[in-house]
């Protein structure tokens, strides 16, 4: 690990998450500007800004898909600089489209990620149960991805990207067109997987889901504006939900929405 | 009337933002005339021949010189036996190996006459016929030369006149099938492609939700390929008239009126297949591979229709292309007037029409 | 390593096998390329169709035209009047020439005074027209001697001089131009299943988002590529063996040579022609955007490389390009081994350059390959 030589580094140490003045440019155009966080293991944190504030460009350098221009970041121990690669063994990843493989069964996408973080053969084919039993999609072992609902895919994908027990789970707007029930029912399925020690760093544009999270930041045109819990946000800015103390950081927003 | 302009300056924003394949669209026509007009050529020059010679006179030199020094001909090398003609084809580039028989100049008095072999490399049938034919005519030539008879002797002499294409290029053939290419590439793949992807995004049913009439829209998503038709038809047509040497005979109108006639005809076919296509890819690949192959193939642009099985003549009759091309070589090379193409445009607006309302009626029942 | 590379091809032939598209298509494009493209892809002159005009009307001219028709090359489609008739049916495309014997015609040869006659061909297709005067102008000098002997002028041979030029065409003596375009479709075939699909594989996952998902994961760039590449070459390897087959049992045609040698070849383009797909599923970010690219580099690559037309006809420049078309050495070697029976060792430039082809095309491929943007 790089040492910047502040007492910053020893709270460092032991953070599973940390990143400093970390920055995304385009040409021109700045994506993510100097942002710096820290993330305890076991936590859930959430990741909140409009659509376009920078939330999945920030993600994507935190788990080696893509290269900051500047800043430094360590994720499981690895810099992402120059180890993305070590970091990738030791995280989960839930992309924006679920990523699932539409034409293979439930069970095969299952088996094809475990074997590929290094589940040994013999564990995979008893463990798949576990995961579709606590779906509650047993009977859908032998499905096609593509017949199952979205609602169904999204829990797969969820149980995919934590079935080799990663440090860390990344999920990017898991719960995007998903209906409200399901997505609280989603959010069951992170408390319990928080549960079990895995840190979470999920990505939304849905304000209410940052009440289930046990800090929140708030990007806006590529910055982060606020970091902290939500209930000291909400005193903060002296708003009864998330959504008011959004739209009052929102409001200075120069950037649009795609 | 705004709003139609608003959609089609969002179509022309879409593509354009696609830099490869704009440029590739618009790259690709200069690439096939370069392609077709020089790349196929049925000329055959500078071919290396070899002689195989026991006898050395004056009569088998004269006959290796009058090839040597054609443009046909390249002299190569002289074997020494039999063995090693395989070689030449194995090995080395030789299109034909002469043979003589032993004291050839000797022999040619004698009433049954001599031999000369000519072999040529079959593996590329064309190429053999027209190199030996080349080669009896240059020692025909030098028979002629040789006896003391005058040209009288022959009875009939033909004329021979090559109409239209006098040089026999063989671009006059093909840029019209050029054409015909692009202009179905564009218009019927891009625009089916086009029109699938927003079904496949759910946005066709916003589209067809929102206040504009379902043909303006369509309309719109059709406008910027058929800019780009006409910008790579002037492309084709520039670059074949000066790079080739392609005469436009022939009333350019009428030129301009069978292609806008034909780019119609794709443009509906785009629309059909966008009709029966659910994914992107199913569109790429009927237009690709349904289109596309057989515009290349069955159209007449390349290979010669009556060289082909009947069936396959019967099946080309479907190919707009086929029309198109019939039309202007007519045009464009013989020079012939609208008379002459009544018969191919009055097809090709069936043709259109009739996919046309196909569409037509899918498309509204698509909406029940 | 290898764990990861067993999981990634299985995933990858449970893809392949399922999908319903692909597989039919990896036994229908050798039998089409063999039993219908070589009907079509014909630079054969056949059936051309003739109109004469006869003023003469002779037992001389009538036996001229039968000696025309029965030469397998024309079809006499009509008899004209006038040569404006005739040209009448020139210009509609329903006669390809027409033939104008003048009318003495037959008088004058029966007296041994020489006659014109009239060929006009139509030649926006160059090559029908001027083969097919030459045809007609052949027979025509045939039937000069015919009579001319039977009328005993002397020394009236266009072949004259006393010799007689025989033709023999090794490798492929009756001419059929089947033998000489099998050998290329079926590389066609080849570049199609080995180059061309996997490289659409790639785009697709790139457009549904899960190469993206594989990103993330620590699958290497090489394990990745290879699992894409393997069921692929295999899959080659049973279409080109299905093309020749076929290409032995309904055509009889057979390598001269060592098939083993044509396996060897065609593995080695197999190897580069991929390694073109995938650099090309690098740059691409859509699947129309794949197509167009593969469209445009795989139309130059075949017409430089003496699919259609022998390199020797080019022109300089283009004999120069078409050392850079992968299409050339293949197609060149594997019709060497067919028709002209070649083996290995004769051929060992074109293996080369092939191999130089591979390591050019999938060094590119590894290296651009990019799980960090």
């Amino acid at each position: 690990m790089t040492s910047i030589g502040t007492d910053k580094t020893t709270q460092q140490i032991g953070k599973v998450i940390w990143a400093e003045n970390l920055c995304k440019k385009f040409g021109a155009f700045t994506a993510v500007d100097h942002i710096s966080f820290e993330i305890e293991k076991g936590e859930i944190f959430g990741f909140l800004g409009a659509n376009g504030a920078g939330k999945t460009t920030a993600m994507r350098m935190l788990t080696g898909l893509s290269k900051p221009t500047s800043g430094k970041g360590v994720v499981a121990g690895f810099d992402i600089n120059t180890q993305s690669e070590q970091i990738k063994k030791n995280i989960g990843y839930m992309s924006q489209k679920f990523a699932l493989y539409e034409d293979l069964k439930v069970w095969e996408n299952i088996r094809l990620y475990a074997g590929i973080y290094g589940v040994p053969k013999k564990e995979i084919a008893p463990r798949t149960d576990d995961p579709l039993h606590r779906l509650g999609f047993e009977k859908e072992k032998d499905t096609l991805v593509k017949s199952l609902p979205l609602g169904w895919k999204q829990k797969l994908a969820f149980s995919v990207a934590i079935f080799h027990e990663p440090k860390i789970v990344f999920l990017d707007e898991p719960t995007g067109g998903v209906d409200p029930a399901a997505r609280r029912n989603f959010w069951e399925m992170i408390y319990q997987a928080a549960d079990r020690g895995i840190t979470v760093f999920v990505t939304t544009h849905y304000m209410d889901e940052a009440e289930y999270c046990n800090r929140v930041s708030i990007m806006v045109d590529g910055r982060i504006d606020a970091l902290d819990t939500p209930k000291n946000l909400k005193d903060q800015f002296n708003a009864s939900t998330m959504d008011e103390v959004f739209h009052h950081l929102a409001r200075k927003s120069t950037r649009n929405a795609d | 009337m705004k709003q139609f302009a608003a959609f089609v300056k969002k179509e022309f924003r879409h593509i354009l933002r696609d830099h490869w394949t704009m440029i590739i669209l618009l790259v690709l026509p200069i690439l096939m005339v370069i392609l077709f007009g020089y790349g196929i050529s049925t000329e055959v020059k500078n071919t290396r021949f070899a002689v195989l010679d026991p006898s050395r006179d004056v009569v088998t030199q004269g006959i290796v010189n009058k090839l040597a020094t054609s443009e046909y001909f390249i002299l190569g090398d002289y074997l020494t036996s039999e063995s090693q003609i395989e070689q030449c084809f194995t090995h080395s580039n030789y299109g034909l190996v002469l043979v003589f028989g032993n004291r050839f100049g000797e022999q040619i008095m004698d009433p049954d006459g001599v031999q000369i072999q000519l072999i040529a490399d079959g593996s590329d049938p064309n190429t053999a016929s027209i190199l030996t034919t080349y080669a009896s005519s240059l020692i025909s030539l030098y028979a002629k030369e040789l006896s003391k008879e005058d040209e009288k002797a022959l009875l009939i002499s033909p004329q021979v006149k090559l109409l239209f294409n006098p040089s026999m290029k063989n671009s006059f053939n093909t840029v019209p099938g050029i054409m015909g290419v692009i202009i179905i590439l564009i218009c019927a793949l891009m625009t089916s492609v086009s029109l699938t992807r927003e079904k496949e995004h759910g946005t066709m049913e916003v589209l067809l939700v929102s206040p504009m009439r379902p043909f303006l829209i369509i309309f719109s998503k059709m406008i910027p390929y058929f800019c780009i038709s006409l910008v790579n038809l002037s492309t084709i047509l520039l670059l074949s008239h000066y790079m080739l040497g392609v005469p436009i005979v022939g009333s350019f109108g009428l030129v301009v009126l069978i292609s806008l006639i034909y780019i119609f005809v794709s443009l509906a076919l785009g629309l059909f297949i966008s009709t029966v296509a659910e994914k992107q890819i199913v569109a790429l690949l009927i237009s690709g591979a349904g289109l596309m192959l057989p515009v290349v193939y069955l159209s007449g642009m390349m290979f010669p229709l009556e060289s082909m099985p009947v069936a396959l003549q019967w099946f080309a009759n479907i190919i707009p292309a086929k029309w198109f091309i019939i039309a202007m070589r007519n045009v464009m090379i013989k020079g012939l007037g609208i008379t002459s193409v009544l018969r191919e445009i009055i097809i090709l607006v069936g043709m259109g029409s009739l996919i046309v309302f196909a569409s037509i009626k899918r498309f509204k029942i698509r909406l029940e | 390593m290898n764990v990861m590379l067993r999981y990634l091809l299985e995933k990858e032939i449970k893809q392949f096998v399922r999908n319903s598209f692909l597989p039919k298509m990896v036994v229908m494009l050798p039998l089409m390329a063999m039993l219908i493209f070589p009907l079509i892809a014909n630079f054969e002159i056949k059936n051309i169709n003739l109109c004469v005009v006869d003023h003469d009307r002779s037992i001389q001219s009538q036996k001229l035209i039968q000696k025309i028709q029965s030469s397998g090359y024309f079809r006499i489609t009509d008899v004209a009047e006038s040569y404006q008739r005739a040209m009448l049916q020139v210009e509609s495309n329903n006669s390809d020439m027409l033939l104008e014997i003048p009318v003495a015609f037959g008088k004058d040869i029966e007296q041994g005074t020489s006659t014109n006659v009239l060929i006009a061909a139509n030649a926006v297709n160059g090559v029908k027209g001027g083969l097919g005067s030459s045809y007609l102008t052949a027979i025509l000098q045939n039937f000069s001697v015919d009579i001319a002997t039977k009328i005993q002028l002397p020394k009236a041979m266009p072949q004259g001089a006393g010799f007689s030029i025989i033709p023999r065409f090794w490798f492929n003596p009756t001419l059929n131009y089947k033998m000489f375009m099998i050998p290329a479709l079926m590389i066609m075939v080849l570049a199609i299943v080995s180059g061309f699909l996997p490289a659409m594989n790639i785009v697709g996952e790139k457009e549904s988002g899960t190469i993206e998902q594989m990103n993330v994961t620590p699958v290497g760039r090489f394990q990745f590529i290879l699992a894409k590449l393997i069921p692929y070459w295999l899959v080659g390897f049973i279409a080109l063996s299905i093309a020749v087959l076929v290409s032995r049992w309904v055509y009889g045609f057979k390598p001269q040579g060592s098939i083993v040698t044509v396996y060897l070849f065609a593995s080695m383009f197999m190897l580069a022609f991929s390694g073109f797909g995938l650099v090309i599923s690098n740059y691409a970010k859509t699947m129309q955007q794949a197509i167009f690219m593969i469209l445009f580099f795989l139309l130059t690559f075949i017409f430089l490389s003496g699919f259609y037309t022998p390199i020797n006809n080019m022109p300089q420049w283009g004999q120069v390009l078409s050392n850079f078309s992968p299409f050339k050495f293949i197609i060149q070697s594997v019709r060497l081994v067919y028709l002209k029976g070649c083996g290995f060792a004769d051929m060992l430039p074109q293996f080369f350059a092939l191999c130089g082809f591979a390591v050019f095309f999938n060094g590119w491929a590894v290296l651009s390959y990019r799980k960090k943007s």
